[in-house]
């Protein structure tokens, strides 16, 4: 061996020492990350847990403010979400299989609400359908009241929560294989029958997990429907406005409902889980 | 190649540990000689003659800023006790005031009652509901807004409704009309206003000193006979024993229940009650 060929030796076996050590180290950085962050996220919600005594949860559970406001909640988040689905279907549907002027202006104004704070919609509403609102104004004259009513909490809902529906429900759509479509036109089906026996079958399980998205968006909703909604138990107090009202007061009551809304937030996301597996 | 990739993932990752630990020690604490900020918690209600008196102090003392967070007196509290760092609360009932005191949140003895208040009805100017008093409220299709149990002047509000519910000119049917008009319960008076202002709502329950000098011809106030109201709106304010401003604290105290404070809060439609020699 001369003296150049064990230098390079030696070489390599540095190099590959420095590698591994390079490697242990960024694996447990990443480690150290990771568990800073899961813990960031975790502890939180166990506290949520931690701070308040089964037998006070389970009090809380039995006062009129926090089942005023799990009922309504549910009630109105269904509607939304009803609301969102007879209205987005066809809406998706026609989007992802048509090309037409305008389709990318209707694509933009579906998704805005994603990204428009609750705060802004929540003043939008109320300046289209308060009382002296741009809308408002003439439904005034038929003495129909949108404003600070149960139905400007669906309202607020269906708006800030229908781009979740829409655009899964159009990634579904896009993502049915044209080929059944066409077979199923070419044996003489209406588009309707082509919809409703083809497209929308197939395309179930993105739209069933659009509508769990969407309630749960609906669920949680706070900014516009404080503002456009107003806060009145049993009638426009939801859940997240019954924790910030509570929270005031009755801290047990705000950390109950608190706990409720983390349960069936887990429940969606099994939920999401469990029904995009079993279709894709 | 790589391994130079490597390195720069491992500093990246380490500078993003060291900042977050940074994150973590770092107190802010105050250089001397520098501006002192005094962090008042003040019940919404005082929104205009805090800010007026506020300026008016900071003109005169240079060196001490006052910031301001108006907010119903029941958020404040819940704030205080879950570990706000405050240096003066002043609260729109001596209830949530007490709640801090006797959780040892305040420094006992600069604990003072200094203004009154009154309730009183307001409408928007045009007054769409055509209501002209008490009775008023209770007619069917009126838009009322009130403030949640907690908020001081919800408090107040329900106190009146109950003496008169006792009552049997207006009896427990009269108060359940109410109730039953109401459109939304605030968590604070200044978020009421703006409903009256854009006639969402027919009538409100508020103070006196709720409208502002800007918004009179806006809004149209109906005084409410002191026959129902047992407990007149009572407002202390005291500085937090965990302050460490103490001495600014005191004089901006000394400010407001002076003669300039006084003209303001006198001005806003408040009473104060004059400072014990």
């Amino acid at each position: 061996m001369d003296l150049t060929q064990f230098q390079q030796k030696s070489e390599v076996s540095r190099h590959s020492s420095r590698t591994r050590l390079g490697r242990a180290a960024l694996t447990l950085l990443i480690a150290v990350l990771l568990a800073l962050f899961l813990l960031f996220v975790t502890v939180p919600i166990a506290s949520l847990f931690l701070r308040i005594s089964p037998e006070a949860f389970l009090r809380s559970l039995a006062e009129p403010v926090v089942l005023d406001a799990l009922s309504l909640s549910l009630i109105t988040a269904t509607m939304s979400t009803v609301i969102v689905v007879i209205f987005g279907t066809p809406l998706a549907l026609i989007n992802a299989r048509h090309d037409y002027r305008g389709r990318d202006l209707v694509d933009t104004l579906t998704d805005l609400p994603i990204v428009l704070p609750p705060a802004v919609a929540g003043i939008a509403l109320l300046m289209a359908f308060g009382r002296r609102g741009v809308v408002g104004q003439y439904l005034d004259l038929f003495g129909i009241h949108i404003a600070f009513t149960t139905v400007a909490v669906i309202l607020a809902q269906v708006f800030v929560a229908s781009p979740f529906y829409i655009r899964q429900a159009k990634a579904s759509f896009e993502a049915v294989d044209r080929i059944y479509e066409d077979a199923a036109r070419t044996l003489g089906a209406s588009p309707w029958a082509v919809a409703r026996r083809i497209t929308i079958p197939l395309a179930w399980g993105g739209l069933i997990s659009g509508a769990i998205l969407s309630f749960a968006r609906a669920l949680g909703e706070f900014g516009a429907t404080i503002m456009f909604a107003g806060n009145f138990q049993g009638r426009t107090q939801t859940m997240p406005l019954a924790i910030y009202t509570t929270m005031q007061g009755d801290l047990d009551a705000s950390i109950s409902l608190a706990i409720i809304l983390v349960m069936i937030s887990f429940a969606v996301i099994a939920a999401v889980k469990v029904v995009t597996r079993r279709n894709f | 190649m790589k391994r130079s990739n490597q390195a720069t993932l491992v500093a990246v990752s380490l500078l993003i540990v060291a900042a977050l630990m940074v994150a973590g020690c770092t107190t802010t604490g105050e250089t001397p000689g520098e501006t002192t900020t005094l962090t008042v918690f003040t019940a919404a209600s005082l929104t205009g003659a805090f800010t007026d008196i506020g300026k008016a102090f900071e003109a005169e003392n240079e060196g001490v800023k006052v910031d301001f967070v108006f907010d119903g007196s029941q958020a404040l509290r819940t704030q205080i006790e879950h570990g706000a760092a405050v240096d003066i609360f002043v609260s729109a009932n001596m209830k949530h005031m007490n709640a801090l005191r006797d959780g040892g949140f305040m420094d006992d003895d600069t604990v003072t009652p200094f203004l009154e208040n009154s309730l009183a009805l307001v409408t928007p100017a045009d007054n769409p509901a055509g209501i002209t008093g008490l009775a008023d409220l209770a007619n069917p299709g009126v838009k009322l807004v009130i403030g949640t149990k907690d908020v001081p002047f919800g408090d107040y509000t329900r106190q009146m409704l109950d003496n008169m519910a006792a009552d049997p000119e207006y009896g427990e049917d009269y108060r359940d009309a109410v109730m039953e008009n109401v459109i939304s319960e605030e968590t604070a008076v200044t978020s009421v206003m703006p409903k009256l202002m854009l006639g969402e709502a027919d009538v409100s329950i508020v103070y006196v000193s709720d409208i502002s000098k800007d918004d009179r011809d806006k809004l149209k106030r109906f005084d409410i006979p002191s026959e129902y109201i047992t407990e007149r709106p009572i407002y202390p304010l005291g500085i937090l024993a965990e302050s460490p401003h103490k001495v600014e604290a005191e004089s901006f105290i000394a400010f407001v229940r002076g003669p300039d404070g006084s003209a303001t809060l006198t001005d806003y439609g408040f009473d104060p009650i004059p400072a014990e020699e």
